[in-house]
C-alpha cells in the first residue's frame, strides 16, 4: 500500500516514457517519488506503448545503428520537418543530451535491436526498442519499482492547487478508495496531450473531429494540459498541430496503434468521397511524407479518402492488417467503396493517360512521373491497370498534440508572466510543442520524453532538496 | 480457410503481428513469419513448434487482452502445437492418446509396472523377487539380460519408428522435402539452437513465468532435464557395449562409468523435472494451454519417476528391496519408452526439426 498521507519529494502525473524517465532519475537523486498514472495497468503508459525507436545524435557507428548522426545533422532535420518552428536552444540543448539518452535508457534496464524489417530507411538515425514500446515500458516500471517509486494506477488527478506558480497539492480520485489530497514538493506534468478528448478536438477542427481515429488510448485526454494552462502556465504550441497520418478507416476509434498505418501511398493514387484526386502521392520519400497525409485526408469531405492501387504492387510494401478491398474492375471496386464508378473510371483513365515512360525506382526521386493533370504525381507515377483492382480506405489518424506548456533548460514550466514556477517541471508531449512546432521526425517524440524527463526529475528532486 | 479453429485463429495473429513486428527481436517465430505474406496449415504448425513458450510477446505486445486485438501468441500457438503432435502420430489409430495424455500415460504405466512386478513374481521361485542378490548378473537372476535386452530393444525401437513416422509427416504439413536435415550447416545450428535453448530466453531477459519478471529458471531446470535424460541414456548405451563388448555384467560399483553417467544424470532427472514442475504450477494461465497441462506433467513425472527409480535401485540394490524396485524401475523406463511417440516428448522432434528448417530458411534468404 502506497502511504497517501506523506508528503512526496516528487509527485509524478503520467505514466509513460517521460514520467518513468523523470520518476527513475528522481528516486536515483534520493528523492521519495510517487507516480500517478490515470489509466489501468494494462493501458500505462500512454502513447509509449505504441512506440517503437527513439531518436538520438551519436558520433559514430554503435552496435545497433549503422552509422554517425551528428547533433549537427539531427539539428538539420529538425528544422526542416518544423520549418523552423522550434525553440533552437531548447531543441539543441535536447539535441545534445540525447547522446547520453543512448546509454543511459539502458542503464534503466531498456534493450536496444537493429531496425525492423521495413523500416531500414531509419537504420542509421533511430536506435528501436527490443520487443516495442510496451516491452520498454515495462523495462521502465520494473527500475522504476526496483528503487522504490511507489505508483499507483487507476490514479486520476481531478484538480492541482497551485498558488503564484507553486505545486501544493493534486486531488486524486481512484476508483476504489475515492478522493484524496496528495502533497509533494514538487510536480512533474508528463501526462500527454489531448488526442483523445474529441471534445477539445472539436473546438479546433469543428465537427470533422468525429471522424478522426485516436492512435492511442482513449486515456491522452489533456486533463492535466488544461488544468496547468487554466492556473497560469504559460501556453505554447500551435492548438490546431497534431501528428497525424492516414491510418486504415476500418481500425477501432482507439489504440489502434501501428498497425492499422499504410506505406502504400507512393504506389498508387489516393481519392476523395467524389473519386477525385487531391494531392501528390509522389511528392518525396515515402517515410518523410507519412506524417502529411493525416492531414490531407483530414481536409477532404467526411474525412475519407482510398489508396488505389493494381495487383501488380501487392508485395510492394509490409502487409497490412486489414486486407485491400478488391474489384476485378474499377466499377466493382467503385462499387464496394461506394463511389460513384464513372468518376473512378474517369480519374483513372486521366491518370494512365497521364503517366510517362520511366524507370521505377521507390528508393530514389525516379523519373516516373505524369504531365497534363492537376496534381500531377511528379515521381513513382505508373499506370493502374491490372485487375484485380485493390484499396485501402483511410482516414485521419491523431497520434499526439502540440499545444503545450512552456519550459526552460531545466524542464522547469514558465508561468504566463515570463517567470519560472517555483517547483513545476513538464516533460514529454505535453510540452513538446517547445521543440516540435509542427511536423514531426520518426522517434523524436520519444526522445523528447527521456530527455526532457529525465532532466525534469533531476531538477525536481534538487528543487525537493532545497 | 484453416483446417481447425486454432489455425484459423493463428492465421489471424499472423496477420496482426506481420503488420507490427516489434517482436522480431525475441525469438525465431517473428522472423520466420515475416518470411511469409500469407499461411497455409503447414506453415502455422511450423511456426507453432518453433515457439519455445517463453512468454515474452505477450507481455511486450500492445494488443493483448484485454486489448480488442485479443493478441496471445503463446497460447494461440501451445494450443496449436499440441494439435499438431496429435495430427501427425502414428499409427493414427493412437492420436487420440493426446486427448486425454495424463490418463493414457498413468495407465500405462502403472500396468506396465504390474506387469514386471507379477512376471518377475510368475516366472521366477517364490523367494527370488524378495530375495538378495548381489554381484555382477545380480539384476538377471530376475530377468535374463537377452530377454531385457530384446524386450527394451523392442520398445525403443518401435519409438523410434512411431516418431520417424510422425516426423515424415510433419515435414510433408510443412512442405519440407522429407531428408531435408542432411543440410549440414542448418543441422549444426539447430543441434546448438536446441543445445542451448537459444529462444527460451524472453530475447535476453529470461521468460516469463508467474508475473512480469522474466527469470532464467525454466531454461535451466529445462537443462537440467534434457542433460540429465542424454546421460542416462548414454549410461544404458554404455552399460550395453560392457555387455555385449566386454562381457561384463551389470550391476558395476560405483565409480563404473554407466553408474557414474546414470548417477549424474538421475540427478539431473530428479532437479530439472522437479523445478519444471514448480514453475508450471506457477506459471500464469493466461500463457499457457490448460488442456496441456496433463501432458506435461505426465511426461515430467514419467521422467522424474525414472530418476527417482534408477537412483532407489542403486541405493538399495544390495537388499531384498532389489527385486521389487528393479521391477519398478524397468515398468516405468518400458512404459516411458511405448509412450514417447504419444506425449510431450515429442515435442523436442518437431521443434528440433522447425529449428532445422529456420536454419535453413535464414541462410537461404542470406545467399
Amino acid at each position: 500500500m502506497v502511504d497517501l498521507t506523506r508528503r512526496f519529494d516528487v509527485l509524478v502525473i503520467g505514466g509513460g516514457n517521460a514520467a518513468l524517465c523523470a520518476a527513475i532519475s528522481a528516486r536515483r537523486a534520493g528523492a521519495s517519488v510517487l507516480v500517478l498514472e490515470g489509466a489501468p495497468k494494462f493501458y500505462r503508459g500512454g502513447n509509449t506503448r505504441h512506440t517503437r525507436n527513439m531518436r538520438c545524435a551519436h558520433d559514430a557507428a554503435t552496435e545497433i545503428l549503422t552509422g554517425p548522426y551528428t547533433e549537427e545533422e539531427f539539428w538539420k532535420d529538425l528544422l526542416l520537418v518544423t520549418g523552423g518552428q522550434t525553440d533552437e536552444e531548447l531543441a539543441r540543448f535536447m539535441i545534445h543530451e540525447s547522446k547520453d539518452i543512448l546509454n543511459w535508457i539502458v542503464e534503466q534496464g531498456v534493450r536496444w535491436q537493429p531496425s525492423l524489417g521495413g523500416t531500414l530507411s531509419l537504420g542509421r538515425t533511430n536506435s528501436f526498442f527490443l520487443g516495442g514500446g510496451r516491452a520498454m515500458l515495462n523495462a521502465l516500471y520494473r527500475t522504476a519499482e526496483e528503487l522504490g517509486v511507489d505508483i499507483l494506477y487507476d490514479a486520476e488527478v481531478i484538480d492541482l492547487v497551485i498558488e503564484h506558480g507553486m505545486f501544493l497539492s493534486a486531488q486524486l480520485k481512484q476508483p476504489v478508495g475515492g478522493r484524496t489530497e496528495v502533497r509533494a514538493s514538487t510536480l512533474v506534468a508528463a501526462a500527454g496531450g489531448f488526442e483523445a478528448n474529441i471534445e477539445w478536438l472539436k473546438q479546433y477542427w469543428g465537427e470533422a473531429a468525429d471522424n478522426f481515429l485516436i492512435r492511442g488510448t482513449p486515456y491522452n485526454r489533456g486533463a492535466i494540459l488544461k488544468m496547468l494552462l487554466a492556473k497560469g502556465v504559460q501556453e505554447i504550441g500551435d492548438p490546431t498541430q497534431c501528428h497525424a497520418v492516414a491510418i486504415d478507416a476500418r481500425a477501432p476509434k482507439f489504440d489502434g496503434g501501428i498497425i492499422t498505418r499504410h506505406d502504400s501511398v507512393v504506389f498508387g493514387i489516393v481519392v476523395n468521397k467524389h473519386a477525385e484526386r487531391f494531392y501528390d502521392e509522389g511528392e518525396d520519400i515515402w517515410p518523410k511524407r507519412y506524417a502529411i497525409w493525416g492531414r490531407l485526408v483530414a481536409a477532404q469531405p467526411d474525412q475519407i479518402a482510398y489508396i488505389i492501387f493494381d495487383s501488380t504492387v501487392v508485395t510492394s510494401f509490409m502487409p497490412t492488417l486489414f486486407p485491400p478491398i478488391a474489384g476485378a474492375t474499377i466499377a466493382e471496386l467503385a462499387g464496394k467503396l461506394e463511389l460513384d464508378a464513372a468518376a473512378l473510371e474517369k480519374t483513372i483513365t486521366d491518370f494512365n493517360a497521364a503517366v510517362r515512360p520511366g524507370t521505377f525506382d521507390h528508393t530514389i526521386l525516379d523519373d516516373c512521373r505524369t504531365e497534363g493533370i492537376t496534381p500531377a504525381k511528379t515521381h513513382w507515377a505508373r499506370r493502374i491497370e491490372t485487375p484485380p483492382y485493390l484499396a485501402y480506405p483511410v482516414r485521419p489518424g491523431i497520434t499526439f498534440t502540440y499545444l503545450g506548456t512552456r519550459v526552460n533548460k531545466q524542464s522547469r514550466m514558465l508561468m504566463k508572466d515570463g517567470k519560472p514556477s517555483a517547483n513545476m517541471f513538464a516533460a514529454g508531449e505535453i510540452m513538446a510543442g517547445n521543440v516540435l512546432g509542427k511536423g514531426y521526425a520518426a522517434g523524436i517524440g520519444m526522445t523528447i520524453g527521456s530527455v526532457f524527463g529525465r532532466v525534469a526529475g533531476r531538477e525536481a528532486a534538487k528543487n525537493a532538496r532545497n | 480457410m484453416h483446417g481447425t479453429r486454432i489455425l484459423q485463429e493463428a492465421d489471424r495473429l499472423m496477420t496482426v503481428c506481420n503488420s507490427c513486428r516489434y517482436c522480431e527481436g525475441l525469438c525465431a517465430v517473428f522472423p520466420a513469419m515475416e518470411m511469409r505474406r500469407a499461411f497455409s496449415d503447414g506453415d502455422l504448425n511450423y511456426l507453432a513448434n518453433l515457439c519455445h513458450a517463453c512468454g515474452a510477446c505477450y507481455t511486450d505486445c500492445q494488443f493483448s487482452p484485454p486489448h480488442e486485438f485479443n493478441v496471445n501468441v503463446p497460447k494461440t500457438l501451445a494450443i496449436a502445437r499440441a494439435e499438431s503432435y496429435a495430427a501427425y502420430a502414428w499409427p493414427r489409430a493412437f492420436a487420440g492418446a493426446f486427448a486425454r495424455n495424463g490418463l493414457v500415460i498413468s495407465l500405462i504405466a502403472a500396468l506396465s509396472v504390474a506387469a514386471f512386478i507379477f512376471g518377475f513374481a510368475a516366472i521366477n521361485d517364490p523367494g527370488v523377487l524378495t530375495g538378495i542378490h548381489t554381484g555382477p548378473g545380480a539384476f538377471y537372476r530376475l530377468m535374463p539380460h537377452n530377454a531385457m535386452a530384446l524386450l527394451f530393444g523392442a520398445a525403443l525401437l518401435y519409438a523410434i519408428v512411431a516418431l520417424a513416422m510422425g516426423l515424415r509427416a510433419f515435414w510433408r504439413a510443412i512442405g519440407e522435402p522429407v531428408g531435408m536435415t542432411t543440410d549440414a550447416k542448418s543441422l549444426l545450428q539447430a543441434v546448438r539452437d536446441a543445445g542451448e535453448l537459444r529462444y527460451l530466453d524472453g530475447g535476453g531477459v529470461g521468460c516469463f513465468n508467474e508475473d512480469d519478471h522474466p527469470t532464467d529458471r525454466r531454461k535451466l531446470y529445462h537443462h537440467f532435464t534434457f542433460y540429465g535424460f542424454a546421460l542416462c541414456f548414454a549410461a544404458t548405451c554404455v552399460g550395453t557395449l560392457y555387455h555385449y563388448l566386454l562381457a561384463r555384467e551389470a550391476p558395476y560399483a560405483w565409480w563404473d562409468l554407466p553408474v557414474v553417467l546414470g548417477t549424474l544424470g538421475g540427478i539431473g532427472l530428479v532437479v530439472g523435472p522437479l523445478g519444471l514442475l514448480s514453475e508450471k504450477w506457477k506459471r500464469d494461465r493466461v500463457l499457457v494451454d490448460e488442456q496441456q497441462m496433463g501432458m506435461d506433467t505426465a511426461f515430467i513425472l514419467m521422467l522424474f519417476l525414472t530418476s527417482i527409480t534408477g537412483l532407489a535401485l542403486l541405493l538399495w540394490r544390495e537388499t531384498a528391496a532389489m527385486g521389487p524396485l528393479l521391477a519398478l524401475h524397468l515398468g516405468v523406463v518400458f512404459a516411458l519408452f511405448i509412450t514417447m511417440p504419444y506425449g510431450k516428448f515429442v515435442h523436442g522432434i518437431y521443434r528440433f526439426v522447425a529449428l532445422v528448417r529456420y536454419a535453413r530458411e535464414r541462410r537461404m534468404m542470406a545467399e
